[in-house]
């Protein structure tokens, strides 16, 4: 490659989307995925990657309400989009049901892969809010996580579920 | 001053962890979440060879390349680290020698990652190839080949031998001898958070790393030591580790190139390894071949076990030494054994160093023995539990090995597994292809020694409490996901009768908090937790002594509960915390207390009998049941019980997740986790390369693969342990993987006595076992190994002191 083509490759671009619900306009380099764009260039480092080659799933978010590996997405793909992130979820200072029941019932104990399952949840909880325990495993079947053993993530998409429903007690 | 009792508040009761809400918001810093003004970005070129000699490195055009800051070599760290002092053998950068795929040769600091990526591509490493050493019977067979210029000879690096009574004679004097070959394949963390780590030099022109470690005290000596400097001037702080299990214990050579780099620009200074790097890094679960050698008495009692252990280390040092030893050392802490011989030797090969992974060396042995004992139970005909239960070994007793047994509830594990899984309708009455198989373990609570020889403390805490009724609490102690930092503001919060949420918990940063040697060996619970039990009731002695007169009552009779300070004889009068702070900070000025804990004296005194004790020891017993396809090998497991004997959980709804998370992780070991290796083909360069370092080739359990499992926590206050609490985050992994082989054999009848346990091996297994022949699976010989004659120390009962004495019979003396 000459040296030419390498700063052309450097040039940014100019990318608009939504993220979190807000209209956001970024100009970064071409080359970033949108875990990259997300973590280096918006300051959102709740999205998380053990991998970078779609194999953890700790780097999941939701564009346009679909569960996504963002280290799989070039972000110049994501012009118009909307992009959810942990960071998205929260209401004012209050947790989200899925962040609260994470928090009490076990669900995150380091809290790395935490964010990558929780929007993957809320994915499943949108499509289906009373899931069953297999279902729940299975959704989340791409988000490795090595300290829960997995039971008190069901555990709390479970309670989550519930409390969303309404049916919490 | 012992307070009034009361019930406790905090302790025991599940409540959402202090560092919950950071985490499930995406707002707790890892290290790899850091971003400095005018950072740079550092990235590692890895030797491509095995076993190799530099012949010379050229970074000329590296250096040349636009955007790149600075290229570092070996030539930049003369001074060689290890987390050992006995095993200071690796180089950050390797100056003259490559000893395993992935050894760092080199470093770039660049403007951005890419460039610096592009920058390594430009790097031009001569390599003169050496032969390579794949396995330990390789590195025991070519001793000419040598891997290190140190060690005891060859590729040796550790070689030890103990014998605790005579073993041979009792062995000759037993109803029956079992003698056993087992392999346990190496694996590895697999920590969902890559190593990452921030330098950058501070204000005062101090260095300071923000790292994923979890020894940053360790770290900071090691920091001084390559880099040359006061340990005075650098600061390390742990950030919250994205898992560790051990991984994160050895510093990094990474973490020495950020801050020299820092060092020598004057900017901040990041590195994040991918995942390729962590596979190379390693520092996991050594690969063990093992035999054992078991008396036992007709009616079920062990009389003495030979054990030998042949332990690949991989090519450094690492925990290599401590791994040595807790291949064996702990064997003799679940039952009674009267007599003991360990032998152990430790050897170089040309793959990643071997560490300290969850359960540290200790889950081979126990691995091997719990699969004898089944094999004894069918022998003896006797139930595998009663077996067990019969033997246990009994609070307050010492070991042939003079380990202290402290408190155990092994016996009632064994009974609540056994109740819990209607194990007595199910062993051995199961339909064919069915079948349960249970298992035991111990776990320290602590090593008993620092990993450097010192006299001070093993951890400190220090306490803070300011007119506003807020407590911070200083530890030295490092939050790995395990939940230490819940763990201490919960004791703090217990003493002094307030909620967790005033509690502030300053953990990590060898500047500003007290020494705490770090998250291994399962001691944050007990070691930092006594040390804030000590500080916390300073404190409390502090206010109850200058608030008594106003209660009208004396300092021991003033009561600190749920936010109040009262008397106990009249607990509707009284003062908030806040207030009783006031009153004691206008009495006494400004309010401190510090605590600090240091493990008691092991009882054994010979050499070597530092590795193994500990203030108390965990234990658990572990029933699976598996389902297995006689057609095609596959292994399912409907579901685990398990009981854990943890003296008092602090906080169950986390005690509980550190056991499925051990369970989940020892499950993975039994089935499918394996840190493999292969030759590539002589055209190819021969070269010894992992199967493939990713996610995807290394398999660990989904959440679709991980069964369900029953937890019973055992709760029997240890009198040593912070409001009697032992540890949780290890000992729970250790049974799992002999109760799966266990149940394999219960299931079709066929011994896998090694792991890990794949479809193909039962399949293999069960074709011998179709064809008439013996139905096993597992290493057939253990090879010669010249073992050192070994240290006797006579047990206890037979009239030892714990220290080395003289073998009874004369060496080469044949047993009678
Ligand atoms: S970072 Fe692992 S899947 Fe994206
Ligand atoms: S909580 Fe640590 S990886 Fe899932």
């Amino acid at each position: 490659m000459s040296g030419t083509a390498r700063i052309e490759r450097r040039r940014n671009v100019q990318l608009r989307l939504s993220v979190n619900g807000e209209d956001t306009e970024v100009s970064f380099a071409p080359y970033k995925t949108l875990l990259e764009l997300l973590r280096e260039d918006l300051g959102l480092t709740g999205t998380k990657h053990g991998c970078e080659l779609g194999e953890c799933g700790a780097c999941a978010v939701l564009i346009d309400g679909e569960p996504q590996l963002s280290c799989l997405k070039l972000a110049i793909e994501c012009e118009g989009r909307a992009v959810e992130t942990i960071e998205g979820l929260a209401r004012g200072n209050a947790l989200h049901p899925l962040q609260a029941a994470f928090a009490d019932h076990g669900g995150s104990q380091c809290g790395y892969c935490t964010p990558g399952v929780i929007m993957t949840a809320k994915a499943l909880l949108e499509r289906e809010p009373n899931p069953s325990r297999d279902r729940i495993r299975e959704a989340t079947a791409g988000n490795l996580c090595r300290c829960t053993g997995y039971q008190q993530i069901v555990d709390a998409i479970e309670h989550a579920a519930s409390e969303l429903r309404g049916e919490a007690k | 001053m012992s307070a009034p009792r009361k019930r406790l508040e905090v302790v025991g009761k599940s409540r959402r962890r202090v560092d919950g809400r950071a985490k499930v918001l995406g707002q707790l810093r890892f290290a790899d979440d850091l971003q400095l003004p005018r950072m740079l970005h550092a990235k590692l070129l890895r030797s491509p060879q095995p076993h190799a000699v530099i012949e010379s490195i050229d970074v000329q055009r590296a250096r040349a390349h636009p955007g790149v800051h600075l290229v570092l070599t070996g030539k930049d760290f003369p001074v060689p680290f290890g987390i050992m002092p006995v095993s200071q053998d690796e180089y950050p950068l390797a100056p003259e020698r490559v000893r395993y795929v992935g050894d760092p040769v080199a470093a770039v600091i660049a403007r951005d990652e890419q460039t610096a990526g592009e920058a390594l591509e430009l790097i031009e490493v001569k390599y003169r190839a050496l032969p390579t050493i794949a396995t330990p019977e390789e590195a025991l067979a070519h001793p000419e080949t040598r891997i290190h210029d140190y060690g005891e000879s060859g590729n040796i690096h550790r070689n030890q031998a103990y014998e605790f009574g005579d073993v041979d004679e009792a062995l000759a004097h037993s109803d029956h001898v079992f003698d056993d070959v087992f392999f346990y394949e190496g694996n590895t963390h697999l920590p969902i958070e890559q190593q990452a780590s921030l330098a950058a030099i501070d204000g005062e022109g101090k260095l300071l790393l923000s790292s994923s470690t979890q020894n940053p005290h360790y770290l900071h000596r090691q920091l001084a030591r390559v880099l040359q400097m006061p340990a005075s001037q650098i600061r390390v702080i742990a950030c919250s580790n994205g898992g560790g299990f051990g991984g994160k214990c050895d510093p990094g050579g990474h973490e020495f190139v950020v801050c020299k780099a820092a060092l020598l620009l004057g900017r901040p200074v990041k590195i994040g390894l991918t995942r390729q790097e962590v596979f190379y890094v390693h520092r996991g679960r050594h690969p063990v071949l093992m035999r054992l050698r078991t008396g036992v008495s007709q009616d079920g009692r062990l009389t003495a076990m030979h054990l030998q252990t042949l332990l690949d280390g991989g090519a450094y040092g690492s925990h290599g030494p401590a791994a040595t030893f807790y291949s064996g050392v702990l064997t003799p802490v679940t039952y009674e054994l009267p007599r003991f011989k360990f032998e152990a030797c430790r050897v170089f090969t040309n793959k990643p160093a071997c560490g300290p992974k969850r359960g540290h060396g200790t889950p081979q042995p126990r691995f091997g023995q719990e699969i004898q004992l089944d094999k004894i139970a069918e022998k003896l005909a006797l139930d595998p539990a009663e077996l067990r239960l019969g033997m246990v070994t009994r609070p307050g007793s010492l070991t042939a090995s003079w380990l202290r047994v402290g408190t155990t509830g092994l016996a009632e594990c064994i009974r609540k597994v056994v109740e819990m899984s209607g194990w007595k309708d199910k062993h051995r009455k199961l339909p064919a292809g069915r079948g349960v198989g249970i298992a035991c373990s111990t776990y320290m609570c602590g090593a008993g020694v620092s990993i450097y020889w010192n006299k001070m403390p093993h951890s400190g805490v220090q306490l803070l409490v300011d007119r506003s009724g807020q407590v911070t609490v200083f530890c030295g102690s490092t939050e790995i996901g395990q939940g230490s930092d819940d763990v201490l503001a919960a004791i703090v919060a217990e003493v002094l009768g307030v909620d967790t949420g005033v509690v502030r918990c300053v953990t990590g940063d060898t500047a500003i908090t007290p020494v705490d040697l770090g998250s291994y060996s399962s001691r944050v619970t007990i070691m930092m937790g006594n040390a804030a039990v000590q500080a916390a009731e300073r404190m409390r002695e502090q206010f109850a002594g200058a608030v008594a007169e106003q209660l009208g009552t004396t300092p021991e009779r003033v009561v600190f509960s749920q936010g109040r300070v009262f008397a106990a004889e009249d607990p509707g009068r009284g003062m908030s915390f806040a207030e009783a702070v006031a009153i004691t900070e206008s009495k006494l000025g400004t309010l401190s207390a510090v605590g600090s804990y240091t493990p008691p004296k092991p009882p054994g005194k010979y050499k070597g009998g530092g590795v193994g004790p500990s203030p108390a020891y965990s234990f658990s017993a572990c029933v699976v049941e598996v389902e297995v396809d006689e057609k095609t090998g596959w292994i399912h497991v409907p579901k685990i019980w398990i009981a854990h004997d943890i003296g008092r959980a602090i906080n169950p709804v986390l005690a509980r997740g550190q056991v499925i998370g051990s369970v989940y992780m020892g499950l993975g070991e039994a089935l499918m986790e394996e840190q493999a290796f292969r030759r590539l083909p002589p055209k190819l360069s021969g070269a010894l390369v992992h199967r493939i370092p990713s996610m995807l080739d290394y398999k660990s359990l989904t959440a679709l693969d991980m069964p369900e499992v029953e937890v019973a926590l055992i709760e029997d206050p240890d009198p040593n342990c912070p409001f009697g609490a032992k540890e949780v985050g290890q000992g729970p992994l250790l049974p799992v993987m002999p109760a799966v082989a266990n149940a394999i054999y219960d299931a079709v009848g066929v011994r896998i006595d090694e792991l890990p346990i794949t479809p193909d091996k039962v399949l293999a297994a069960l074709e011998l076992k179709a064809a008439g022949k013996p139905p096993r699976i597992g290493p057939e010989r253990f090879p010669e190994v010249p073992y050192p004659k070994p240290m006797f120390v006579l047990p206890p009962w037979e009239g030892g002191d714990g220290n080395e004495s003289k073998m009874p019979r004369p060496l080469g003396v044949a047993a009678s």
